[in-house]
């Protein structure tokens, strides 16, 4: 295998000397890989970004970027970490193509080489037009790209985002997933919390769960979805019933005269209980999964980490 | 980072401090010139008339260099001390935190662009004294240094007032409640030669009447007190002060939680 892009070992951090907010992490991200953290508010997401960059100092524990350690060789690693961070962080009176010339000279990169690549960023990230207004002046979303511009104008091999999505519009979203995709598909490997799952699903190949400070999951998208072993529909009926229908093998529930659920494994098919169905003269004229089925997956795991960290 | 990369960001850092007091010049440059330009007519020619000569000069000709060392004191402090905390405030400064500018090259940085608002100040004072008053100089590398070695330990002090700070008040009490007196105490509108024994024992602890009085020889030739101990006091305080800067960076326990 080949070496990781990020290697995080036994990650604590205390707050204040008394709050734990990371309890032992270790974590390990393949090299070119699109990776998310996922948990919930307050489970140590952004605590643990904030070390990886050296914004928030550690208690114990070890990283290295790309086999440099974030502390001792703090340069190199910092060359090849890009971090667009949860909250605003540029100043609100600059314009946005003053603030990446300003980013790229702390990187030591010549103002000439930096206004090329600032231009080229800020155009595919659709700011170009903004470059000279206050940054101050920009909408949510495009804040949010601008600091995606800004953690990329060193040219990164690890890109890390904390919430990229957050207060972003669903059209915007899925452009900016194509932007992250082609980064990722040119090499860069990527790092992203959200709180939609669905975005998690479309873009990422690993994930890891993370929730109190500790790691509940750490596996590939793909089995997380196979551990989906049943699923609920919602059908809607075209005409009013007053029993709920009986099938063998599926369970069937009455939410209104015009409205079933059914619950089924994953592994049968459908057909079967269409047939069925429409054998009892019941037609259908929608259905839809019940709810994400991932959220279900996600809740589940992080109630089971809950009951058993209150057991202790 | 080589030494080319580090001197790009060291310019970074000193040009985005340039252009932030250029920017906002109603609030860092106009001030300071419309205060001494009511110095000049209230001390220097109104009340200044009747004063007649202090310490063997005419008193618009006393009070002169004081007040151009004041106004460079302040605007160095004042430019360091309210970009870094702003820059701490916004969290802006994590721009910095993220990126591998060494410690000592933002130390550099900032001092430079305080340095350089409290000279360009100075300057514009020193341009609007000369339409009140004229004066020859001296000598130019006593003017020159002291000026230079004051503003680079204000410029010091700021940056560790605003490393400490965690409130808009926090940076405002060194310059309300601990400089100002000091440089009105420090023989800025009076020779020290005036107060009794007791006092002028007392005002000899003040480091600000050494750089004044420096300053005042520089222009003058005239002084109340040894300029060598000038010299090496505000040259000892800016190796101390710039050591502990240095110190609370690389510690980085409040700058980063
Ligand atoms: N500077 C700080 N001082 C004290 N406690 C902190 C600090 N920063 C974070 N915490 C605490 O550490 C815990 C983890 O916070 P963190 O910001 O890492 O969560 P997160 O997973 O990013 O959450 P979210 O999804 O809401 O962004 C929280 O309980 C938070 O209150
Ligand atoms: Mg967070």
């Amino acid at each position: 295998m080949d070496l990781p892009a990020l290697s995080i070992k036994n990650l604590t951090k205390i707050y204040n000397d008394s709050f734990k907010a990371l309890d032992g992490i270790s974590l390990d991200v393949r090299q070119g890989d699109f990776f998310a953290l996922l948990g919930p508010n307050g489970a140590g997401k952004s605590t643990t970004i904030g070390i990886i960059c050296s914004l928030v100092r550690k208690t114990e524990g070890t990283i290295s970027v790309f086999q440099h350690d974030v502390d001792q060789d703090f340069s190199s690693a910092k060359h090849l970490i890009g971090v667009v961070p949860q909250e605003f962080n540029f100043n609100q009176f600059e314009k946005p193509i003053d603030i990446l010339i300003t980013q790229a000279g702390y990187f030591g990169i010549k103002a000439s080489i930096a206004s090329v690549r600032a231009e080229k960023y800020l155009k595919q990230l659709g700011l170009w037009e903004k470059r000279n207004d206050f940054s101050r002046n920009l909408s949510g979303g495009m804040k949010r790209r601008l600091m995606i511009a800004r953690a990329l104008i060193h040219e990164p091999k690890l890109l890390i985002l904390d919430e990229p999505t957050a207060g972003v519009d669903i059209e915007l979203r899925r452009s900016m997933w194509n932007f992250l995709k082609e980064i990722n598909g040119n090499g860069t490997t990527i790092i992203l919390t959200t709180h939609y799952l669905e975005e998690a699903e479309n873009l990422c190949r690993n994930i890891a769960i993370i929730d109190h400070g500790k790691i509940i999951e750490n596996t590939s998208m793909k089995s997380l979805l196979k551990m989906l072993d049943r699923e609920t529909f919602v059908l809607d009926l075209s005409n009013e019933i007053d029993a709920c229908p009986e099938i063998e093998g599926y369970s069937i529930s009455l939410k209104d005269q015009n409205q079933i659920e059914v619950e089924i494994p994953k592994s049968e098919s459908l057909n079967e209980l269409f047939s069925e169905l429409s054998k009892k003269n019941i037609s259908i004229i929608s259905m839809r999964n019940k709810t994400n089925r991932l959220e279900e997956l996600f809740l589940g795991m992080v109630e089971k980490n809950l009951g058993q960290e209150s057991q202790k | 980072m080589n030494n080319k990369e580090k001197w790009i960001a060291f310019y970074t850092i000193l040009r985005r401090e340039i252009r932030r007091f250029m920017r906002i010049w109603p609030q860092t440059l106009l001030p300071p010139v419309i205060t001494m330009i009511l110095y000049f007519v209230i001390f220097g020619q109104l009340i200044g008339s009747r004063i007649g000569s202090m310490a063997g000069l005419p008193y618009i000709q006393f009070v002169a260099p004081g007040l151009i060392m004041m106004s460079v004191i302040t605007n160095s402090y004042s430019n360091v001390v309210s970009s870094f905390f702003g820059l701490k405030f916004q969290r802006n400064i994590e721009e910095l935190l993220v990126s591998p500018v060494p410690n000592w090259i933002i130390l550099l940085g900032y001092i430079a662009g305080g340095m350089c608002r409290g000279l360009g100040v100075g300057i514009l004072v020193t341009l609007m004294a000369l339409y009140f008053t004229s004066f020859s100089i001296h000598s130019l590398t006593v003017t020159v240094a002291i000026v230079l070695m004051t503003s680079l330990m204000f410029s010091i002090a700021g940056l560790i007032n605003a490393i400490f700070a965690t409130s808009f008040d926090d940076i405002s009490i060194i310059p309300t409640f601990v400089l100002t007196p000091l440089t009105y105490l420090g023989g800025v509108f009076y020779s020290i030669n005036l107060l009794g024994d007791f006092w002028r024992d007392v005002s000899m602890f003040n480091p600000i009447l050494y750089m004044v009085n420096a300053f005042r020889f520089g222009i003058s030739g005239i002084t109340d007190i040894d300029i060598i101990w000038s010299f090496s006091m505000v040259g000892l305080a800016s190796i101390i002060l710039f050591l502990y800067a240095l110190y609370l960076l690389e510690k980085g326990s409040r700058l980063r939680s």
